[in-house]
Order: structure tokens, then C-alpha cells, then sequence
């Protein structure tokens, strides 16, 4: 647990990464988690109809350290992939690019954006 | 006498250690420790005493069924209730202001009728009358508060007509702390002919309540919230307003006899208590307002509001650090909100359960406060009999250890 608030988790959350709205997405969903009051917008650009690549992304929100963090790292991991290549992440891929372990409340703040991000390709 | 190092002997879990640290627990809105007597009452009951109530001859069950009775008969004398009558067990205070809006509002409310709550509720006294309202085309209205966070009485009197039927409100904001005057909003409530509902789940456990003094209608409480188990709580309701209200939920204990066309109710108490109740955990309960007796609910009272005013003066010399509600003790007690700039409650929290200190965030279960007060989210420190000076000095400490990783 003491490596929660590790450099670069507060990096993230100081000077999140994507953070913006985009001119014109392609599509854009937002969640809100009441529990803790958390809300992410994420927000995507998506080019070739075939092979659908994430050309852009920028998130917006605000919430706690760990769900700020993730969506600022979620955005640069999956910058130029494909919707395909999203929809394989799961929970342990989001645990690995934060390299911290979560109790089970927490790991609901790490999830967040992953859900939306979900949730804004399948639209 | 008040002797707080002898009271944590009672309790356990204060022996605990947190990642290596003794447990500080600032969490007692949300629920409290349980002293060894309470813990021991449950295994005496279970060890000797335990069968069904209220049918079997055999010995166990008259003892099981005495004890039951016993625990309410010490609840209604706790909050001076008239009658043993008048308590009906419930889970906890939200099964309580389920089962008047279900009973009561049901059964006497039409459409047009008002009810008013307040904008400092916990969702527990706005859910129920949502579902009722939307059902019986009842209008609810929400009193308004001021900056400080009390009860705008003024906004009261205006909308303080005939067509309010019911005025439901919390005694003690389980955010903000503030101590709202009932008994005064009550006068006001009986002379326009409506009923006062009070949620009382944080104010029975942490001063003096006197039911003849409050003159509500009906009041609520939890008994985990005031050193007694979980899943027990209980409804007090002036008898003849209990009297002519239909159950709430059907089965057995709460019928007198049972034909396949009809029944007859049982009478009060257990016309509301439907099935095998929480034996065990009433006599829990029954121990813990012993053991609260013990302690006299003044001294309860005065110990918090020395505790509430340290903490909000050590609290208040810390830059970026905001206070929620009043600055003072005068008229608020136990239950400190705040937030510190930048830093999300979240991650405070964290940090400080690194330290061993129990502290909550999020909305509290009150999510429209929170709009009102336009925050995220709040950190929030709420203390009991247990708390000491020392331990406020912890969370001062883990606070600026919380402000210094996110600098």
C-alpha cells in the first residue's frame, strides 16, 4: 500500500495527460460514481471505419488521486489502437499500467475510466 | 464519572493495530465500536438463553422472550416513552421511516397533501417519501438552509400551510453536525395539524433525547450507531397514531388469529413485527444504553462537544483546509466536515488510514446537501465517548502528512 501515491500515480494527477474536450469527437460518454461523487468524461476521435483507430482522446472530470490518474495513463495507453484492441482490457491490464495494488473500493476509482471508455466504443 | 482511559479498556477493538498503528476511529457517524459488555450480552444470549419468543412454554423461551421485552421496555425508558407500546424493533432508522411512510403515509395521505423535509437529510429520510409521493401525488418541500447550515425557520413558516401533513427532519446532520431545534419546529408543526417525524439516528446516541420534551410523533434510531449490534434498531410512535395504523409487513407474531379468508392484528408492540425478530441483537441494545446509562447521556454529550470544539480549533489553523458547517460547538456536535484544496477526500482518507486513522468521504448518504453546498465530495471526522485530545493531534498530523505528498 505505500507505493499508492508513488511518483508517478501524483504525476499523473497533477498534470493529467488527453485533458480537454476534443472539436469534434466521434463519440464521448460519461460516468459518475455517487459512491465517491467521481465523474470522468472521456471523449474519442476514431479514423479508418475499417480497422477503427483511436485517433484522439481527451478526458475530462474530477475525482481522487488513483481515478484522475488512471484516465490521464488509460488515455496515453491506448492513443492509436484499435476498438478491438480496447475491448480485450481488462482489470489486471489497468492494475499493470498503475503498478499498485487496490483494496476493493479503491480498485472501483482505477476502473472508472475504463468502464466509460468501454462503454463510449460500444455507443 | 467520565473516565475515557477506563471506557477504552471496554473496547477491543481500540486495542487493534492499523498497519502497524493503534487505530484511531473517527468514523462513529457511520457506525460505533462495541464495548465488551455489548460483545458479551450477544454470547450470553446465544451461550444460555437462546430460542424463539413470544410461543414456547418451555423455559428457554420464557427467558428469551423476557429478554426481548426487557430491551424495550429499557429503549422506551431511555428516550422517556410512555409505554413499552410505542417501540417497535426495526433493522435500523431507515426500516423505521420505511414502515411510517409505508403504514401511515399510505393508509392517512392523499393526493394534494405536503410533506416537508429538510435539503440536510440523509437519503434514508428522502427516499421513502420520493416513493410515497410519487405514488400518492403528495407534494414534498424542502426546507432551505442557511450558509451556516441550519434550518431556515423562516423559509419554514411560509411553507408551513394546512395541506402539510408531516414534517420529517434529522435532530443532528450526520454531515454537518448542526443540532436543529425539533422541539421548537414541532410547536410550529402541531399548530397547523400535521405529525413530526424525527430521525434521530445520530442524536439518541450522543445527547440527552426526551420524547414528552420533543414532542414528535414519531422518531427513529440505530442501535449500531450507539454501541449496540448491527441490524437492530427501533420506531418510536405515539400509541394512538400506532393504534390505528395498518401493519407493515404480514406473517407470523404480528396476527392475533388466522383464518384462510382473514386475519386479526396482534397488538402494539408486535403488530409491526412480523416473523422471528432480532432476538440476540435486541438484547444487545438492551446492554448497550446499559452501559450508556452507565456513562450518563449529559457527560456523553459534554465529553463530544470538548472534543468537537478542540477539533475545530486545531482543524481551523490549518491552511486550505475548509470547514463545513458551523465553526463552534454552540449548536453542533460530534460530526466535523471538510475538504482540503487539491486534495481529493479520497486520497485523504487514504493517507490517513495509513496512519491507523479511520476518517470517512464521499457524500455521507447525502447527496443533495452536497449539491446544495456545490462540493464533490467531503472528508469527515465524527467522534464518540472513546475520542480523545491525542487522537484529534493524530489527525491534525496525518492531515498535513496528506498535504505534503500531494505539495
Amino acid at each position: 500500500m505505500d507505493d499508492i501515491y508513488r511518483e508517478i500515480i501524483l504525476d499523473h494527477f497533477k498534470n493529467p495527460r488527453n485533458f480537454g474536450k476534443l472539436k469534434n469527437p466521434s463519440t464521448s460518454f460519461s460516468l459518475y460514481n455517487s459512491a465517491c461523487g467521481d465523474k470522468i468524461e472521456i471523449q474519442l476521435k476514431i479514423k479508418n471505419e475499417k480497422l477503427k483507430i483511436i485517433e484522439d482522446i481527451k478526458f475530462t472530470g474530477e475525482g481522487c488521486a488513483i481515478s484522475m490518474a488512471s484516465s490521464s495513463m488509460l488515455t496515453e495507453k491506448v492513443m492509436g489502437k484499435t476498438i478491438e484492441e480496447i475491448e480485450k482490457l481488462e482489470t489486471e491490464d489497468m492494475l499493470k499500467m498503475l503498478g499498485i495494488t487496490l483494496t476493493p473500493t479503491r480498485l472501483k476509482c482505477a476502473l472508472l475510466p475504463l468502464e466509460v471508455l468501454h462503454k463510449a466504443i460500444n455507443l | 464519572m467520565f473516565d475515557v482511559s477506563k471506557i477504552r479498556e471496554d473496547f477491543p477493538i481500540l486495542k487493534r493495530l492499523i498497519h502497524g498503528k493503534p487505530l484511531v476511529y473517527l468514523d462513529n457517524a457511520a457506525t460505533t465500536q462495541k464495548p465488551k459488555q455489548v460483545i458479551d450480552a450477544l454470547i450470553d444470549y446465544y451461550s444460555y438463553h437462546n430460542a424463539n419468543i413470544h410461543r414456547g412454554i418451555h423455559t428457554l423461551a420464557e427467558e428469551a422472550t423476557a429478554m426481548h421485552e426487557e430491551a424495550r421496555g429499557k429503549i422506551a425508558k431511555f428516550i422517556g416513552a410512555k409505554s413499552a407500546k410505542e417501540i417497535i424493533f426495526v433493522r435500523n432508522s431507515t426500516e423505521g421511516i420505511n414502515l411510517v411512510a409505508y403504514s401511515w403515509g399510505r393508509t392517512f395521505l392523499q393526493a394534494g397533501d405536503e410533506i416537508i423535509l429538510s435539503e440536510s437529510e440523509h437519503h434514508s429520510n428522502i427516499v421513502p417519501w420520493q416513493i410515497l409521493a410519487k405514488e400518492k401525488g403528495i407534494k414534498l418541500l424542502f426546507i432551505s438552509l442557511t450558509d451556516e447550515g441550519f434550518l431556515d425557520l423562516n423559509y419554514l413558516k411560509k411553507i408551513l400551510t394546512k395541506k402539510v401533513k408531516l414534517v420529517s427532519l434529522v435532530h443532528i446532520s450526520n454531515v454537518l453536525g448542526t443540532i436543529n431545534p425539533v422541539s421548537e419546529i414541532g410547536k410550529m408543526v402541531h399548530e397547523v395539524g400535521a405529525k413530526l417525524f424525527v430521525d434521530a439516528a445520530q442524536s439518541v446516541p450522543r445527547m440527552p433525547v426526551d420524547i414528552q420534551d420533543l414532542d414528535c410523533d414519531f422518531l427513529v434510531a440505530s442501535g449500531h450507531k450507539m454501541l449496540g449490534p448491527t441490524g437492530i434498531g427501533f420506531l418510536y410512535g405515539k400509541e394512538e397514531l400506532l393504534d390505528f395504523m395498518p401493519p407493515f409487513l404480514g406473517g407470523g407474531d404480528m396476527i392475533r388469529e388466522v383464518y384462510l379468508d382473514h386475519s386479526e392484528w396482534n397488538e402494539l408492540p408486535w403488530k409491526f413485527e412480523a416473523g422471528t425478530p432480532n432476538i440476540a441483537d435486541a438484547v444487545g441494545l438492551g446492554a448497550a444504553i446499559d452501559y450508556l446509562n452507565s456513562l450518563g447521556m449529559e457527560n456523553i454529550f459534554e465529553h463530544e462537544k470538548m472534543l468537537t470544539d478542540y477539533a475545530l480549533n486545531c482543524l481551523s489553523n490549518i491552511r486550505d483546509l475548509r470547514i463545513y458547517g458551523p465553526k463552534t460547538s454552540k449548536n453542533k456536535t460530534g460530526v466535523i466536515s471538510f475538504s482540503i484544496k487539491g486534495i481529493h477526500p479520497h486520497d485523504v482518507a487514504q493517507i490517513l488510514d495509513e496512519e491507523g486513522i479511520a476518517i470517512r468521504s464521499g457524500f455521507h448518504c447525502a447527496m443533495p446537501l452536497h449539491q446544495k453546498l456545490k462540493l464533490p465530495a467531503t472528508c469527515r471526522a465524527s467522534f464518540y465517548i472513546y475520542n480523545t485530545k491525542e487522537e484529534i493531534n493524530k489527525l491534525v498530523i496525518g492531515i498535513e502528512k496528506a498535504m505534503k505528498v500531494f505539495k
